[in-house]
């Protein structure tokens, strides 16, 4: 019993972290608190359940679309919209990114309404150690923990990713280096709402999603950030795969109505006690 | 000789001016107009109050719906209990201010983002809390709340006057924050904290008084707030939307300052309203575009639009808290 707690945590945790992830490198390298990423996961799973529904492509060539669209997508409101106040107050940032989710959500709401959608796969299920789980929910952590991992090979290893670093690291000086900054930010922003995406994709198998949850991802990216420690990889890998058991275990011996409060009520504890987060460390890799 | 009136009379006239306009409109108003002229008063309100903190202090407080709907609740349960209806405000008020104080001590050290981010957990563990502890609240239900005796007109007028009558009492502390040496300190945390402590300002006790104020007046709206609606729910007085329109009203006057809020509050309440009618489908998107024109059109408030040569005489001296500035 004891055995399918744990792995159902990990499996939700392992989405978690890849939700959080894109949020956190956002965070990290633009300074600017997101608040579109949980319509993003939204968005992403909607255009992964639309092109699986009437393209009758496979679930991973729709997840695939989604991505490369949301990658878009970010682009675009980064270059165009957010780059404006990249330098402004926090407040600034935050109350801007909190407008255009009104924005954003209000659309989806008009355009695929608030029914609730889910991603149906039924690829049978397997048994380990007398655990059961589904092969189509394995697919959806495996595909997050992949992307994590990939993101975080291309921050270390890519010519890119040096260069996202640098900008995080010294923007005036990526700058007298050459690098594009303004690109950078944009392509840094695509990223983390591709990673959303791909949350949200992954989320689709697991939960039914609708325009509503946006605040539901948007609150558990802010968890699992300040679990793990805001603007790093290991860090929401770290976070999502805690709050995941947390919520596991919390549904037991709480009751599963709790399991929100129970992550916030932890989430205010790591800010006050160690603000810079389990893993903690300063620096993006 | 000057021959301009002073500043004193200029404000004393603009004072009375504005007392007869708000008393006027109160007793002349249809429902539709009553109505909304309290919405506006109790915005002004919580809009003077988060400016203490957003303000002049400068820390991105998102937690208004917390102080808010834990007054309105506090009040509610106090009424229900057979509490007097001014028993019951103050009790909403004591109980924001020891809440304040709690949290403040804990929130308070963190800075910037991660303020910003506890800030808005508050609000969502405090909804949670609500909706789940059903013993206490009513759960996701409600409660209702007795409703005052007398007409819906007499109810309406006398709750307008209440809430005008806080906002006066908020504006007025307000102004008298800005000028004392607490507001002086508040002013020097905003700009370097560090600095602030250095020079001897005992930094902490002011950040907390601030978020003490602030709290205790956002939960005594709230209370009054639960007192004229009769019915209140989690999602109704923990709802987030507030904790960010509020700020956004201060920015669209101008935050820091102390005309500001209230011209935000006017504005935003007449935009609102004005919009939001036509379209019923559409409304958090017509939030989200004004907050959105608001940052890039006007960012540091409208009144500050008004400091060209022509203005800056008058806008100055009714703007910034000069004195103060130079002072203690």
């Amino acid at each position: 019993m004891i055995a399918q707690y744990i792995a159902n945590g990990l499996l939700i945790g392992s989405l978690y972290a890849c939700l959080a992830v894109g949020f956190s490198l956002i965070y990290g390298v633009l300074n600017i608190i997101n608040v579109m990423h949980g319509s993003f996961v939204v968005l992403g799973a909607y255009v992964t359940i639309y092109c699986t529904l009437y393209l009758g492509v496979s679930p991973l060539i729709a997840a695939m679309i989604g991505c490369a669209v949301l990658f878009a997508f970010g682009y675009l409101v980064q270059r165009h919209l957010i780059n404006e106040v990249v330098t402004a107050p926090i407040f600034i940032s935050f109350t801007l990114t909190f407008g255009l989710d009104l924005l954003l959500n209000n659309a989806m709401i008009q355009a695929f309404t608030a029914t609730p959608r889910s991603l149906i796969l039924n690829y049978g299920s397997v048994t380990i150690l007398g655990v059961s789980l589904s092969i189509a929910r394995l697919g959806a952590m495996v595909l997050a923990l992949v992307l994590t991992g990939l993101l975080y090979w291309l921050l270390r290893h890519s010519q890119m990713g040096r260069a996202i670093i640098a900008v995080r690291m010294d923007h005036y000086a990526a700058r007298l280096l050459g690098i594009r900054v303004e690109h950078i930010y944009a392509i840094t922003f695509g990223i983390g709402a591709l990673m959303a995406a791909a949350a949200g994709a992954a989320m689709a198998v697991v939960f039914p999603i609708t325009p509503l949850l946006s605040g539901v991802f948007l609150g558990k990216a802010f968890v699992i950030c300040v679990l793990g420690g805001l603007g790093s990889v290991p860090g929401a890998l770290v976070g999502g795969l805690a709050l995941g058991l947390l919520e596991s275990f919390g549904a037991v011996v709480f009751g599963s109505q709790w399991s929100t409060t129970v992550g916030f009520a932890l989430m205010i504890l790591v800010l006050v006690v160690r603000p810079s987060g389990l893993v903690g460390r300063k620096g993006f890799e | 000789m000057n021959a301009r009136p002073s500043i004193t009379v200029v404000r004393a006239a603009l004072a009375l001016l504005l007392t007869g306009a708000v008393l006027a409109f109160g007793f002349s108003a249809n429902n539709y107009l009553l109505q909304a002229g309290t919405t506006l008063a109790m915005s002004a309100v919580l809009c003077l109050a988060w400016n203490i903190v957003g303000g002049f202090m400068g820390y991105p407080s998102f937690a208004t719906a917390a102080f808010f709907g834990l007054g309105a609740y506090i009040g509610g349960i106090a009424q229900d209990a057979g509490a007097w209806l001014g028993l019951a405000w103050l009790a909403a008020a004591a109980g924001g201010a020891v809440f304040a104080a709690s949290l403040g001590s804990v929130l308070l050290g963190l800075r910037g983002h991660y303020f910003a981010i506890g800030t808005i957990a508050v609000v969502e563990v405090m909804r949670e809390v609500a909706n789940n502890w059903e013993g206490l609240t009513g759960g996701a239900v409600g409660i209702n709340i007795p409703i005052v005796p007398g007409s819906p007109r007499e109810v309406g007028i006398f709750f307008y006057l209440v809430m005008w009558g806080l906002a006066a009492i908020t504006f007025a502390l307000t102004a008298f924050i800005a000028r004392s040496k607490f507001g002086f300190s508040l002013r020097c945390i905003r700009q370097n904290e560090n600095a602030a402590r250095m020079v001897g300002i005992d930094v902490f006790r002011a950040k907390c008084a601030a978020f003490i104020l602030s709290g205790l007046i956002v939960s005594t709206a709230g209370s009054i707030y639960a007192s004229m609606v009769a019915f209140i729910e989690p999602k109704d007085v923990f709802n987030v939307l507030l904790s960010i329109e509020i700020p956004v009203m201060v920015m669209l006057g101008g935050a820091g300052t102390i005309a500001g809020p209230l011209v935000g509050a006017i504005l935003y309440i007449f935009l609102k309203e004005v919009v939001w009618v036509n379209f019923i489908n559409f409304h958090t998107a017509i939030l989200g575009i004004i907050i959105i024109a608001v940052i890039y059109v006007v960012p540091r408030g409208v009144l500050r639009l008004f400091q060209g040569p022509a203005w800056s005489k008058m806008s100055a001296r009714l703007l910034r808290p000069s004195r103060a500035d130079r002072a203690p």
